[in-house]
């Protein structure tokens, strides 16, 4: 868990960094140096691609955008799903039940798909990719704090509140939410890696991030277009968005034990 | 059970209808036609062209025309190919798509449930905690980075594996596209069965069973493995939906001429029917396995028929 977050910080960084420090730009063509191997040579530390424009500093880019739409979707998804789930489990009876019979609705049905719909119809654009990713990953978010919500409605301070002539909407975002955020961090850390995921397949198949911009996908998909002469423009990003997945996952994993030992797997 | 199987499959018809008119909406909203590009034709044409597939008409009367094909099995022209249409598309692209499908979500689950149940016996043991650091790797790595990757270390550097398909006969060119594709659901059905057959097996019938002296394979088989299984049959619903969106790598990767690729070029090429048609298809095909899952659940747990 230790290694999870130091090497996630230590990625965070670069990607914050990185574009900066790096000494080439990251959209400039050099057609004297196309398809340079890794090496310090004119300071190609990953590498050129089939434009002779410096891998290194795309793949920054690449991480800082992949991370960027992660962490704006993740919080999509949290107001999404944490509002949905309060209101369900604060409300019940009737209400809860048909809320939580349309999540079961939507758990059924392709959202990747539904997705891409969305961004052929539409001209492909950040904001959109946001919209899009939040608007799948706060499913679980609700039934969790669904889930926290019955708990806590039943508990001595939510009828004090409710005594003293505090309204329903009050109650629920300003006392049951604040008791929600523990667990809602902990669903976050594992909500990050799925947005991660979709964003870079979108860009992945070439319908999320557009040139000359770059996320780790696009370049996955570059890579694997130049393969055969060049592996390592396929390698660095993919292990790259490898190593990222998987220490969000342990990270999350680990936490939720921590603090949830029901939900573990 | 009759009844619960029809009440089930009443629930699933407005979600299909649902999906279909949410589809078909989002496809019209869509600023510009789909015939408006760089080189417009003559304004007449445009008209002509509109007035051929029923562009001109209202959106409502276009949606009717488009539900009452639908019930034919009718998905209307395709935009692009125009020499095919919608439902000749699919019925060309799916087989392949069908066989990939069915191999991998074989595979993940007879080896996913084995590792599962191996890991489970030895809980806390050295490979017990290596069987679930595989399976934490296998669901964190996405199936568009192992694809590309095993074809770099298979095909392109130890020439073990024909790269292409079409030139390729015979099943080798099935091993690696379906290893790829069940790789992460191998992955997380181990965890699952792992997780449900460590909780089974210290009820209070195992160890009865224990006790009147059967062995571990007999419990595991006879009684153990049942119970365990169901939140993994309630997994199979979400298992297939990844495995259609993980087909669409891997067909496009593996150069597969299945649905997943003529899916990704649509959207590529802006071929708004068969986009909206491959959506319809996957998300009924989806909602139908989803109901045969619900089914299979109360087959083997008669608690949920009496609900």
């Amino acid at each position: 868990m230790k290694w999870s977050a130091g090497i996630l910080l230590f990625i965070l960084l670069l990607a914050i960094v990185g574009p900066w420090a790096s000494p080439h730009a990251f959209q400039d063509t050099n057609f004297d140096a196309v398809l340079r191997s890794p090496g310090i040579a004119e300071a190609h530390f990953f590498g050129t691609d089939e434009f002779g424009r410096d891998l290194f500093s795309r793949t920054l880019l690449g991480t800082r955008i992949t991370l960027m739409v992660a962490v704006v979707a993740s919080l999509v998804s949290l107001i999404i799903g944490v509002s949905y789930g309060a209101i369900a489990g604060y409300v019940g009876g009737r209400v809860d039940a048909v809320m939580m019979r349309f999540v079961d609705t939507l758990y059924a049905m392709p959202f990747i798909f539904f997705v891409i719909l969305l961004m052929v119809t539409f001209e492909q654009n950040f904001l959109l990719i946001f919209v899009a990713i939040g608007a799948i990953n706060w499913l679980d978010m609700a039934r969790i704090v669904r889930g926290q919500t019955l708990s806590l409605r039943k508990r001595e301070f939510i009828d004090a509140a409710r005594l003293t002539g505090v309204g329903t909407a009050r109650i629920i975002f300003r006392h049951i939410a604040p008791n929600l955020i523990g667990i809602v961090i902990v669903y976050l850390t594992l909500t990050i890696p799925q947005a991660i995921l979709v964003e870079s397949f979108l860009s992945f198949l070439g319908l999320g991030v557009q040139e000359p911009q770059t996320s780790l996908g696009s370049l996955v998909n570059g890579g694997v277009k130049q393969m055969e002469g060049a592996p390592w423009m396929l390698l660095i990003p993919a292990v790259l968005l490898a190593t990222m997945l998987m220490c969000f996952n342990f990270l999350g994993d680990a936490l939720r034990d921590f603090f949830d030992a029901r939900h573990s797997l | 059970m009759l009844r619960y199987a029809l009440l089930r499959l009443l629930g699933a018809i407005p979600t299909l209808l649902l999906v279909i008119v949410l589809a078909f909406l989002m496809v019209h909203a869509a600023p510009g036609g789909p015939f408006d590009d760089a080189r417009s034709p003559h304004p007449e044409v445009l008209a002509a062209i509109e007035a051929t597939y029923h562009l001109d008409e209202p959106v409502v009367q276009q949606l009717g025309r488009y539900l009452g094909g639908l019930l034919r099995g009718d998905l209307g022209p395709s935009f692009r190919y125009p020499d095919y249409s919608v439902s000749e598309l699919i019925g060309i692209g799916f087989p392949a798509s069908l066989k990939l499908g069915v191999l991998a979500m074989s595979l993940a689950i007879l080896v996913g449930v084995s590792a599962g149940t191996f890991a489970a016996l030895r809980q806390g043991s050295m490979t017990d905690r290596v069987v679930m650091s595989f399976s934490m790797t296998g669901i964190s790595i996405p199936v568009f980075v192992v694809a590309p990757v095993l074809v770099l270390l298979f095909a392109v550097k130890l020439h073990w594996l024909p790269a292409g398909w079409s030139g390729s006969a015979g099943v080798a060119k099935y091993i690696v596209p379906v290893v790829t594709l069940a790789l992460p659901q191998i992955a997380y059905i181990a965890r699952l069965t792992r997780a449900s057959m460590i909780e089974v097996l210290s009820r209070d019938f195992i160890r009865t069973a224990r006790a009147q002296g059967l062995g571990t394979r007999a419990i595991i088989r006879i009684h153990a493995l049942k119970p365990a299984m169901l939140p993994v049959l309630s997994y199979m619903g979400p298992a297939i939906a990844a495995i259609l969106t993980g087909s669409v790598v891997v067909e496009q990767v593996f150069g597969i001429p299945g649905l997943g690729a003529s899916f990704v070029n649509g959207a590529l090429n802006r071929d708004y029917t068969l986009v909206l048609g491959i959506v319809i298809f996957y998300a009924a095909l989806i909602i139908a396995l989803n109901l045969v899952v619900d089914l299979l659940y109360g087959v083997i747990d008669p608690q949920v028929r009496q609900r």
